[in-house]
């Protein structure tokens, strides 16, 4: 019960502040369309650097919780969903709005996000030690396939295309390669001094989720979305409790599905959101209301969204292996304060790992109270227009890339990825298993390195790596999930034409 | 699938598959080999990788990626101008707090929706960089201190 015993930390002055900020702010930020949670964690990541580790991870953990909750602002009140995880609840949050159910829905959604998302982090710190203890029988080829899996279950999972999500994870590989060797000192793919010491993730990652965004909101032109905010009226939070309790079939269901989707890494909360939409609509005895602006749609989809927050952290406190590109932003604030997620995180850091698990605890509570607040204020920002968007944000990520170590390298870094990474995603490639790979290449690399040395000096490299039921386990997951989604997109392929596909694409951009 | 988006798919996986073989060849040349060691193990599949992606569009057998329309092309070209300057000129030989007032002004200009003709449009776009400007200075130079490059103003 040592979550228990740091619990009081939360509740410092300082400590308290930061996770109130973080929530309120990120409430704001998640409804704006366009800022996701993962690039509004990454612009974040600057403001931490004078902040003590755990503070820094208090703000960026309240950030990242209720950019997820207030992507549902924007989807109830005006039908644009501010992250991808709020697709769902669209669906049922709009039509209540516009049939004067709009605080409602808000209510609705706001408590079973909190629910779900307590379910969720609960998960995480009854499992997260557990799976901590098990993870220190690893050896370098272990930690080797779990780096290699880490991207290819992303980049497999994540992309609409196996051969590109793949190629996706290969660059992020290569990207972390450049700069100086670790053991031979030898310059590395050196073209620019920009990058003589290697690629500094901080910058990488802010223009890589930031900068597409921009320029996407520059394609728009001078057009506004023009969508009306809908006004609310007042709803007491009572009933909607009550609500909440007389739906918890789909409570339950979104929570679950939530929880078991955040722990299988490379899967998100869109993915969450919907596949709980649907089970929940499956077994409701009101299955036909669901789209008419049933309340068990939005309990379902929203629970089940903040449910899969916490689980989607086990694998980056226990293995150092984000599971998800947030997850991955998250150990880029964690590095920056020397610290290291992993097996020992619990022993060298606990103070650092328990503060942080239980703000996002108590950070669940304080978004369901400011959510209902905030709600108003939060769906007038989504209605900013996308140029000033678009400026803000340049900005932000040219001043917070500077400032990582206030040198100009890394704005043109930032600059130079997040420019190229529009136009790969323009051509189907994806951000998240090259962030993957950037992140996890010195993790797959040095334990490469180290489990080689081991073999030649005992039973071979063959021997070493591709032997043992841990090794097996590993590399038959990475088969895995590379042979089911080439299966998948071949069946997709058989069952859809050319056009499909193309109206596809144009419908998720 | 237009002729359109295909031929840019050629021309963008023909980059990468590029890149991924001039980086295979990078690790497999260069010395000394023990440091290439993982650089060639990922470059190999790189290079296979991006040869397989260019082969699937010159066959015309892409399917993911609407490529960039020359409508979308048209409206995000002044905005990319104006961003590329700012970071790779602008920011440093400006400074950074002019450099951004002048991008932020630019930019709120070319793409805010309110009217051009309007002197209250303007009035707005100059206080809210106004206003950008100060959170910004507020951030980063007083809370965090960040000693950005010298202002060429001041």
């Amino acid at each position: 019960m040592d979550f228990l015993f740091y619990m009081g930390d939360v509740f410092s002055p300082i400590n308290f502040g930061l996770l109130m900020l973080g929530t309120i702010g990120g409430l704001i930020l998640g409804a704006t369309p366009g800022l996701s949670p993962t690039m509004a964690v990454a612009l974040l990541i600057p403001f931490t650097f004078q902040l003590e580790p755990q503070q820094g991870l208090i703000l960026l953990g309240a950030a990242y919780t209720s950019t997820v909750a207030g992507g549902a602002v924007s989807a109830i009140l005006l039908k644009i969903p501010g992250a991808p995880a709020n697709i769902a609840t669209t669906l049922d949050g709009h039509t209540m709005a516009l049939k004067g159910e709009g605080a409602k829905a808000l209510q609705l959604s706001f408590l079973a996000s909190a629910i779900g998302g307590v379910f969720g982090v609960l998960l995480l710190i009854f499992l997260t030690p557990v799976l901590a203890q098990w993870a220190l029988a690893f050896g370098p080829s272990h930690l080797f396939w779990l780096a290699i899996l880490g991207v290819t279950v992303i980049g497999t999972l994540d992309s609409s295309s196996v051969v590109k999500g793949l190629l996706s994870g290969c660059i992020g590989l290569w990207l972390a390669t450049i700069g100086f060797d670790d053991i031979m000192g030898a310059q590395r793919f050196i073209f620019h001094p920009a990058v003589s010491g290697g690629i500094n993730v901080i910058p990488a990652l802010i223009g890589l989720f930031a900068i597409p965004q921009v320029i996407t909101m520059f394609t728009k032109g001078r057009s506004s979305d023009d969508a009306e905010v809908i006004g609310v009226k007042k709803h007491p939070i009572r009933l909607a409790v009550l609500e909440v309790l007389k739906r918890r079939t789909a409570l339950a269901i979104g929570t679950i599905t939530g929880s078991v989707i955040g722990l299988i890494p490379g899967v998100g909360g869109q993915i969450a959101g919907l596949v709980a939409y649907d089970q929940s609509r499956k077994a409701s005895r009101e299955s036909a209301k669901f789209g008419t602006g049933h309340s068990e749609g939005v309990i379902a989809a929203e629970s089940a969204n903040n449910a899969m927050v916490g689980p989607s952290l086990v694998p980056l406190l226990t293995l150092s292996i984000p599971g998800s590109p947030t997850a991955a932003v998250l150990l880029g604030g964690l590095l920056i304060h020397g610290i290291f997620p992993g097996p020992d995180l619990f022993m060298n850091y606990p103070q650092v790992a328990w503060t942080f698990i239980d703000s996002m605890l108590i950070g669940q509570i304080l978004m369901c109270i400011f959510g209902l607040y905030v709600a108003g204020l939060a769906a007038s920002v989504a209605r900013v227009p996308h140029g000033v968007m678009a400026a803000v944000v340049l900005g932000l990520a040219v001043f917070g890339s500077y400032s990582v170590q206030n040198s100009m390298g890394d704005v043109y870094v930032m600059a130079s990825l997040g420019l190229a990474m529009y136009f790969l995603e323009r051509f189907g490639f994806s951000a998240a298993p090259l962030v993957l790979g950037l992140i996890l290449g010195p993790i797959a690399e040095a334990n490469f390195i180290q489990g080689s040395m081991i073999a030649d000096a005992t039973i071979g490299k063959t021997a070493y790596f591709f032997t043992g039921w841990l090794n097996w386990l590993l590399i038959g997951i990475v088969l895995a999930s590379v042979g089911y989604s080439i299966w998948m997109e071949l069946m997709h392929r058989r069952y859809t034409t050319k056009d499909d596909a193309v109206a596809k694409e144009e419908a998720l951009s | 699938m237009t002729d359109l988006p295909r031929s840019q798919h050629i021309v963008a996986s023909g980059l990468v598959a590029a890149i991924g073989i001039a980086i295979a060849w990078v690790s497999f040349t260069q010395e000394p080999a023990q440091a290439f060691v993982f650089p060639r193990l990922i470059s190999s599949i790189f290079a296979v990788l991006a040869v397989w992606t260019f082969g699937k569009a010159l066959m015309g057998k892409t399917k993911v990626g609407n490529g960039i329309s020359a409508a979308s092309m048209r409206k995000m070209l002044p905005g990319l101008i104006v961003a590329i300057v700012y970071v790779f000129w602008a920011a440093k030989f400006l400074g950074f707090y002019t450099a951004t007032a002048i991008a932020f002004f630019v930019l709120l200009s070319l793409y805010d929706p309110a009217p051009h003709t309007a002197a209250k449009s303007w009035i707005k776009r100059i206080a809210i960089t106004a206003g950008f400007m100060a959170v910004m200075y507020g951030l980063f130079a007083l809370l965090l201190n960040v000693f950005t490059p010298r202002e060429i103003l001041f």
